[in-house]
């Protein structure tokens, strides 16, 4: 049977997929953001991942303002890097994983969720970001794609509580795939920015890390934060953290941190990262971390 | 499943409470129809050729838009204060940033009372504090 092993939350600033590419990733300004994730890098190589569930949002990349999906599913064989407008970015193509796709589909329309299936589109940097933090610079990536696009830039995107009641359907239909397989889901995007208007600039280095805060252990209180305080307390682009808690909501009722990294500045935002084990009671075992099995070896 | 209360929010108090943010624009339903063609506009600069195309001749380009003059105006004068208050998006008008080859740093420090090496420097000393900035009338 398919398993969730593991929860991902981080930051997928553009300017990281730059400094990536061209070798900047460990100067002055970006070398504190990266070493934050040498600890992730190692303990993926150990956990090996099957698959991941990499829940972001498109920058009017794949989607435009034709149509806006508020939860949108890459159910496809296989996803190029998107023409942000300056080129594709030079990372590998992203391999699909369309047999556990369609099943979570089917599962998450039965589960009530509307969701939109995508079987062709390219990937901007909400996706390939993330993919180069945590696995560097392969010449394949390592483990299959499931792509899920969430619309967190018109209003009203989802609640909270939408999102955490997704990861659980989520998870539910992970379990019922037949396949064994090692699964994680990521939820990338965040944490305190704001891109436009006078109030640019703004951080909330506190909020956050209640934030980071919330998302351990077995409070579910996350979920019912409204929309106005993400924008009130971090700013117009933080709202992107609801899509932090479809991951929560998937790792089951209490989870653990493995690691954990929040810095100030990257370009306009603060960048936030966390490695969650679920921690549930329901049989899995998932003591001892990928990292001691690094060194082992 | 939902298993909380799922109580339906009123719709004209959600929106209400968007306009004493103070310095921010939220992209409403109402915000993304007023703006759909200059983010559309905006999007189609993600082609090369559109880009050169405007680079060529920007008010022959931006005229082949359904965009009001206030519109053009805002996109020529790359005041985009103006042009998120007539419905463009960061994320489209981002589009408009990389084909004229300014970070987009130095975009979003256009939009503040800051030069770009002051907005950097606000960003090194750890951004804007959202001290007195979370609402006007509460002036908190």
């Amino acid at each position: 049977m398919a398993r969730i092993t593991a929860g991902v939350a981080s930051s997928h600033v553009p300017l990281l997929g730059v400094a990536s590419d061209f070798g900047k990733d460990r100067d002055d300004y970006f070398g504190p953001i990266f070493a934050g994730y040498d600890w992730t890098r190692e303990w993926e190589k150990a956990e090996k991942p099957d698959v991941v569930i990499l829940v972001y949002n498109d920058h009017a990349s794949a989607f435009d303002m034709k149509i806006i999906p508020t939860f949108a599913i890459g159910c496809g064989e296989r996803y190029k890097s998107a023409d942000e407008g300056w080129g594709p970015r030079a990372v590998p193509d992203v391999e699909g994983h369309p047999d556990l796709a369609w099943h979570i589909a089917q599962s998450l329309i039965l589960d009530e969720f509307d969701m939109t299936i995508i079987n062709e589109m390219d990937v901007d940097h909400g996706l390939t970001v993330p993919l180069s933090m945590m696995f560097g610079k392969p010449e394949a990536w390592p483990c299959r794609v499931v792509p899920l696009a969430v619309n967190v830039v018109t209003y009203p995107p989802p609640s909270g509580n939408r999102c955490w009641a997704l990861g659980e359907a989520i998870r539910k239909a992970v379990e019922s795939f037949p396949e064994d397989l090692n699964v994680q889901v990521w939820g990338t995007g965040g944490m305190s920015h704001q891109l436009q208007g006078p109030r640019a600039g703004l951080i909330n280095r506190e909020w956050d890390n209640r934030f980071l805060d919330g998302l351990i252990g077995e409070s579910d209180h996350l979920r019912r934060i409204p929309h106005i305080e993400y924008l009130r307390e971090t700013g117009s682009e933080g709202i992107e953290m609801v899509m932090w808690l479809i991951m929560r909501g998937a790792l089951g009722r209490k989870t653990r941190a493995l690691h954990r990294h929040y810095h100030v500045p990257c370009s306009n935002t603060a960048i936030g990262h966390l490695v969650l084990r679920p921690d549930n009671g329901e049989g899995l075992d998932m003591t001892g971390s990928g990292v001691t099995a690094v060194a082992a070896e | 499943m939902i298993t909380e209360d799922p109580r339906h929010q009123d719709i004209h108090e959600y929106l209400a409470e968007f306009e004493d943010i103070p310095g921010t624009r939220v992209f409403t339903a109402k915000r993304a129809r007023q703006g759909y063609h200059i983010n559309q506009f905006a999007m189609s600069l993600m082609k090369a050729e559109n880009r050169e195309r405007f680079k060529a001749d920007e008010r022959a380009y931006l005229d082949e838009w359904p965009l009001s003059e206030e519109q053009k105006q805002a996109v020529l004068a790359r005041d985009y204060n103006k042009c998120l208050d007539l419905g463009g998006n960061v994320y489209f008008l981002s589009k408009l940033f990389s084909t004229d080859g300014i970070p987009f740093a130095e975009a979003v420090s256009t939009m503040t009372d800051m030069s770009f090496p002051e907005y950097r420097e606000m960003m090194m000393k750890g951004g804007r504090s959202p001290e007195g900035l979370r609402s006007i009338k509460e002036k908190r």
